[in-house]
């Protein structure tokens, strides 16, 4: 009966090896061309760094302007300002700004770049049928495999540091980014495009004076879940040497100094609500002409 | 403006729904019903065999009720559906043979569409609606909104140019497509059932509006609708479309007078025929009647107008005049009573 008991596995030295061979040639790899790829990524780095610096060497007042502008010209309401103000006021005096802004700088970095990947591949994905369906199967899997499964091809081929930490936070982050732009695109109302038709667009004019701005509100909230991503993401970043509130929590927890992990969490809280007050508010700004006709 | 010269002679135009479409217009064509091809073989019957000539400059209604393939044939005129088979030839160009480039010149020139849930793009202000046609044409936005401004102006718009359809109500909204179409200033003018959403007092004035509008413009207007009432208002021609066939298609006083079978009878029953018919049908010679003392109608009065003239003098016939007063014909009280 033993045979019923276990399950019958490829032969174990079979696996070993394939697994040898599979590391050694990712190792191969590393060792030939990581030279060669890190000097690829370099000038990632250099934005990378140059962005970080700005964010920490700029006047605390300036930046808290800055936000206060921000969430001003997003959501046309003074509670969204003071509830922004007061948040990082309260970052700022637990003695967390520093990692604050380190941590502010990957995620909104992460996001611009996302935004600029994942939006054509939204609009690819929605044009052509066919590679959307193989898009939807790579989408499937990068949004349910473990996060931290990400980090190892990350760091084997470029160590650990900001970029290695960006590329994971990317790759964490972009996945609703494209969903949500496909979905966008298609929700568009049938009879609009008809009359687009009708009045003779082109495929391209059908997309950019249809298609995209009616898809605007849904790409928000693509963009709005993508930074919330993009913020978890940077915690388990900073297992790969992220700097900022990720690694204030990973000190935390290797040292057992609980107080010090619940300031930066809830540091982290509070740069999700400034951001998602922000982004949702901007969406629902744009949505007054363009979701349904009568509100 | 000039008077409209594209006439739209639609031939054979046959339209099947299915994954083999092709396969299934011999069979339809030698008399396969819809039933049979819905139920045995899983092909949807969409339009059998449609030969329309619409003359230029004029409104040419289809009428039919919902599945009657009214909306699918409109949209074979602009080819947003292609057809199975058949031609439909434009100023002396069959449009099926267009390439895709040449269809979307000729959709940006030839034709304007209005559609029955007014279609706007939500996003644009009627201004930036109207101008949109002539936006995708590539003509610059400073340029047209002087134009523009006249179409919204012209539909009862004005003031209204800078606020978005979701602030607009269902007849203003239709205003706005009305006024987008004719800023393409086309020759055709495609209203699929443009006025079926609206409200009855709204659509009588979106009627006599598009009445007027006709008169100055004279374009080839091709209108749906499913109601009788608004067809014989609006038609100069009338086609009644039942299950993807032509059922009958004329002027309102031929259908009214003689309906083609008891599906169009059942239609007509409820009509006020008084409004729709024209004493110029009924009329008899005048064989030499004296006409002297008779009361006099002019050609083209309905015979509800005519039954109060003549119940006002107390007569049992009028004379019916021409051009310049000149008698042609006679129409008595008991002959319209048959008519009505």
């Amino acid at each position: 009966m033993d045979w019923l008991l276990n399950f019958p596995q490829l032969d174990a030295g079979f696996l070993l090896n394939t697994k040898r061979f599979i590391d050694g040639s990712l190792k191969a790899l590393t060792r030939g061309y990581g030279q060669s790829i890190e000097e690829f990524f370099y000038p990632l780095l250099q934005v990378l760094t140059f962005f970080e610096q700005v964010m920490i060497r700029a006047p605390w007042p300036l930046v808290i302007i800055a936000f206060a502008a921000i969430a001003w010209y997003a959501a046309r309401r003074w509670t969204e300002v003071a509830a922004v103000v007061l948040t990082l006021v309260l970052i700022g005096l637990m003695g967390l700004w520093k990692e604050t802004m380190m941590t502010i700088s990957l995620v909104l970095s992460a996001t611009i770049f996302s935004i600029a990947v994942g939006i054509p591949l939204g609009i690819v994905m929605n044009r052509y049928k066919r590679v959307g369906a193989a898009m939807k199967g790579v989408l499937d899997v990068m949004q349910t495999m473990p996060p931290f499964v990400y980090l190892i091809p990350v760091v084997m081929l470029l160590g650990i540091g900001r970029v290695p930490g960006f590329i994971a936070v990317v790759v964490y982050a972009v996945p609703p980014i494209i969903r949500l732009t496909d979905l966008g695109i298609r929700l568009v109302d049938k009879e609009v495009l008809e009359a687009a038709d009708a009045f003779g667009c082109s495929r391209s004019q059908k997309l950019w004076k249809v298609q995209m701005p009616l898809a605007i509100p849904t790409v928000m909230a693509g963009i709005n879940q993508t930074i919330m991503m993009a913020l978890g993401m940077v915690v388990i970043a900073s297992m790969i040497g992220v700097q900022g509130l990720g690694l204030s929590v990973l000190q935390a927890i290797n040292n057992q100094y609980f107080t010090q992990g619940i300031f930066s969490g809830f540091a982290i809280v509070g740069i999700a609500i400034i951001f998602d007050r922000i982004s949702q508010a901007y969406g629902r700004r744009l949505q007054q002409h363009r979701g349904t006709t009568h509100e | 403006m000039s008077k409209s010269e594209t006439s739209i002679e639609i031939r054979n135009l046959y339209k099947i729904f299915g994954p083999d479409p092709k396969a299934w217009v011999d069979p339809v064509r030698r008399g396969m019903s819809k039933e049979e091809l819905g139920n045995s073989h899983g092909h949807i019957l969409g339009l059998n065999d449609i030969n329309i000539s619409m003359p230029a400059g004029k409104i040419q209604v289809i009428m039919g009720l919902s599945g009657s393939g009214k909306s699918t044939l409109i949209r074979h005129i602009n080819r947003l559906i292609e057809p199975t088979a058949g031609s439909i030839v434009i100023d002396g160009r069959n449009i099926l043979e267009m390439s895709e480039d040449e269809l979307r010149e000729f959709r940006r020139r030839g034709t304007a569409m209005v559609f029955q849930k007014f279609a706007l793009l939500p996003h644009r202000t009627v201004m930036d609606n109207v101008t949109f046609g002539l936006e995708v044409r590539g003509i610059d936005k400073a340029k047209s909104r002087e134009g523009a401004m006249r179409w919204i102006e012209r539909v009862g718009l004005k003031g209204f140019e800078t606020r978005y359809p979701s602030e607009l109500s269902g007849g203003m909204q239709q205003r706005v497509g009305l006024a987008r179409a004719l800023n393409n200033d086309t020759s055709i003018l495609l209203m699929d059932e443009a006025y079926s959403a609206l409200d009855p007092l709204i659509r009588t004035d979106m009627q006599t509006m598009l009445l007027d509008l006709q008169k100055e413009l004279g374009k080839t207007i091709v209108f749906i609708t499913h109601d009788l009432d608004e067809a014989l208002r609006l038609g100069d021609n009338v086609v009644i479309l039942r299950d993807g066939s032509i059922v009958q298609q004329g002027d309102s006083q031929e259908i009214l007078l003689r309906p083609a079978d008891d599906y169009i009878q059942r239609f007509v029953k409820d009509v006020n025929r008084g409004r729709y018919i024209k004493i110029d049908r009924i009329m008899e010679p005048l064989n030499g009647t004296e006409a002297g003392s008779l009361p006099r109608l002019a050609l083209g009065t309905p015979l509800e107008i005519a039954v109060k003239e003549l119940s006002d003098t107390s007569s049992s016939a009028a004379v019916v005049t021409g051009a310049g007063g000149r008698p042609v014909g006679i129409v008595s009280q008991r002959s319209i009573m048959a008519a009505l």
